[in-house]
């Protein structure tokens, strides 16, 4: 567990690139790509014919362009494929607007819903996305076509965000929060603040207290589980169950989650965080065979 | 008669003795981590301030969200009622009362008596309250105090699109980045607060004339966003954060 | 597809609900807001689709209650509101 006094950036969570074997973009037919540019985290995706080829997932800078530019770079590196030869690509996320070889944007909610249905499979009906800015509660049919959705962005509660906040606040690397507030013999009750602003006080002063470092996180971990379900409930909840995001990768909060609506979420290897990207490519990939189909 | 108003807030605990009338002494002290023990703390200073003992006080009354904390209170007053009561002696010609402290805002409309006839409250929201511009301090690495007359150096609005003070304090992050001047991003912040407040002030309808209390009157920046946003001068007291206190040693009086 | 705009922070909850199987593209709910929240977009979830929507424009989303604050007076009914009785189909709904 890495917990450093030296300034450490405890909310810094791991960067990664990752290529699949045995594809070769050579045979491919429709190349495709997705670039989810969001306020935290930015994922560059390359599809071939609709299968996962390639991607990027990294934090975003301060401009948005370049953001959108450096991510495709480093999905692309080492694969000898290269821009020019991407078909099509879509934009998607807070940023879309400014991707600059995107040759469309589209909204995340319907690039999450189409990536949650890619990555968890056809039988998913309740897509669950927290970011790092935002909170999204999307259903969809077996396609992945939205049929409601919800998303909140206006608050840090139940965010990633807010839980970088308590990961720095307790000098615990954002990696480790999940494990570690699980290690309570008992559940605490909640932070009773809903704001992150001053959860963060109510924390210092429960340490102040003596809680131990555990007990603060499973203490904030269940509000922040409360605040996602009372959310989730506004269009409710029908399975199956999947989420995608960072959040994905907190077992804290999943497992608070599915505790409260009674409901296990389906589980992958893939990167949750991909989904955004991953759907939008999948769109790229359709509207060219679409405009292919015209000519 | 002399009677004691006790308003413990989030950040602050502050309490007025009142004689006939007449602030006679007051004292303001952080909350801290034991409100019940400030509270004692802050009332006994105030007293030593008017030079009197506790046994000289007929009535106290509490307010403030710690207001159960005062162990020595013979009664409570809603902060509403309070900021009301408050405004209105220190300022009779006021109808409209807007309270910025460190965790709530409130907008309240009042007679010519000080009773409550609206109020809107925006509670359990950094953005509405002083809790933003502490943590916008920070960001700009500006001392708080500083904020204010720093933001009047301004020479361009720029409009905040985060309405959480987290995410804000990420924008700010941003903005520094693109080389925004402090003033202007001072003046942003500012400015956003004032347009929630204001927002609220019209929820209860604007009646002139309006009175400003609470510590966020101290900033002088957030007052000039805020007339502007308003399109009328606001009252200030002297004393901002101590309406809440001066208040509820008036109801004690009326008792 | 219901499409829910707004918020939910410390204060409560606030989301204007557009049922966009009802919403024609028709447009008129969009002069009808005084304070300009809502605005006509592109349907984006589906690439079939043959005309606008109303949505909620990301400025006011995310300060949806003062935003419809002016409409919304004490004892206010929400069948009143502008935006609701511009509505034809009746597509939009307020939570609040």
């Amino acid at each position: 567990m890495a917990v450093d006094t030296k300034g450490t950036e405890y909310w810094r969570w791991t960067e990664s690139r990752y290529t699949a074997p045995g594809l070769d973009w050579k045979d491919a037919g429709v190349i495709s790509g997705g670039v989810d540019v969001g306020s935290v985290s930015t994922q560059a995706v390359v599809m071939l014919d609709g299968k996962l080829y390639c991607y990027s997932n990294m934090r975003t800078g301060s401009d948005s362009p370049d953001s959108a530019n450096r991510s495709m770079e480093w999905a692309l590196e080492g694969t000898g494929l290269t821009l020019d030869k991407i078909q099509a690509t879509v934009g998607t996320g807070y940023g879309r607007v400014n991707v600059p070889f995107a040759t469309k944007a589209i909204t995340e909610i319907a690039c999450h819903a189409r990536g949650g249905n890619f990555i968890y499979g056809p039988t998913v009906r309740t897509v669950l996305d927290i970011g790092g800015q935002d909170c999204k509660a999307i259903h969809c049919d077996e396609k992945g076509k939205v049929s409601a959705f919800l998303m909140n962005d206006k608050c840090a509660a139940g965010t990633g965000r807010g839980m970088e906040v308590f990961a720095d606040l307790l000098g615990v690397h954002i990696n480790d929060v999940g494990e570690l507030s699980l290690q309570v013999e008992k559940e605490p009750p909640p932070v009773s603040s809903t704001c992150v602003v001053f959860a963060k006080s109510e924390a210092s002063g429960l340490l102040r207290q003596g809680w131990p470092k555990e007990k603060v996180l499973a203490a904030y971990c269940s509000a922040m589980a409360h605040r996602i379900v009372s959310l989730l409930e506004r269009i409710g909840v029908e399975k199956e169950f999947a989420i995608t995001g960072g959040i994905a990768k907190n077992i804290g909060i999943v497992k608070r989650l599915s505790q409260e609506l009674g409901i296990e979420p389906l589980k992958t290897d893939q990167d949750t965080q991909t989904a955004g990207a991953i759907g939008a490519a999948l769109f790229a990939r359709a509207l060219y065979l679409k405009e292919m189909k015209k000519k | 008669m002399i009677t004691a108003g006790i308003d413990c807030g989030a950040k602050n605990v502050r309490a007025v003795i009142l004689k006939d009338g007449a602030v006679v002494g007051q004292a303001l002290l952080p909350a801290g981590m034991d409100a019940k023990a400030t509270a004692a703390q802050a009332y006994d200073q105030a007293l030593a301030a008017a030079g009197l003992a506790r046994d000289a006080v007929t009535c106290v009354v509490a307010t403030g969200t710690g207001k159960d904390e005062v162990t020595f209170k013979n009664d409570v007053v809603t902060e509403v009622g309070a900021n009301a009561r408050g405004a209105v002696h220190l300022f009779p010609e006021a109808r409209t009362v807007v309270d910025v402290g460190a965790e709530e805002g409130r907008a309240i409309r009042v007679d010519a008596n000080g009773k409550v006839v609206d109020f809107a409250i925006n509670e359990k929201c950094a953005a509405g309250a002083g809790a933003f511009t502490e943590a916008m301090a920070r960001a700009l690495e500006v001392p708080l105090e500083e904020l204010g007359p720093l933001s009047l150096q301004s020479t361009k609005a720029i409009p905040m699109n985060a309405q959480c003070a987290v995410f804000a304090e990420s924008e700010v992050v941003s903005l520094i980045h693109a080389k925004t001047s402090k003033p202007d991003m001072a003046r942003a912040i500012h400015d956003a607060i004032s347009d929630r407040i204001t927002s609220m002030v019209r929820r209860v309808g604007l009646e002139e004339k309006i009175a400003l209390i609470g510590g966020v009157a101290k900033n002088v920046g957030f007052v000039k966003s805020l007339e502007d946003d308003l399109k009328s001068k606001v009252l200030i007291p002297e004393d901002p954060q101590f309406v809440g206190a001066l208040g509820a040693a008036l109801v004690a009086a009326d008792a | 597809m219901l499409a829910n705009y707004g918020y939910k922070d410390g204060s409560g909850d606030f989301f204007i609900t557009i049922d966009t199987g009802k919403c024609t593209g028709c447009g008129d709910c969009v002069p009808a807001c005084p304070a300009g929240v809502l605005a006509m977009i592109e349907d984006e979830f589906d690439i079939e689709a043959e005309h606008e929507l109303a949505a909620v424009t990301a400025e006011h989303a995310k300060k949806i209650k003062y935003s419809c604050a002016p409409c919304k007076p004490s004892g206010y009914v929400t069948a009143d509101l502008p935006c609701v009785k511009a509505c034809e189909p009746g597509a939009i709904a307020h939570s609040w």
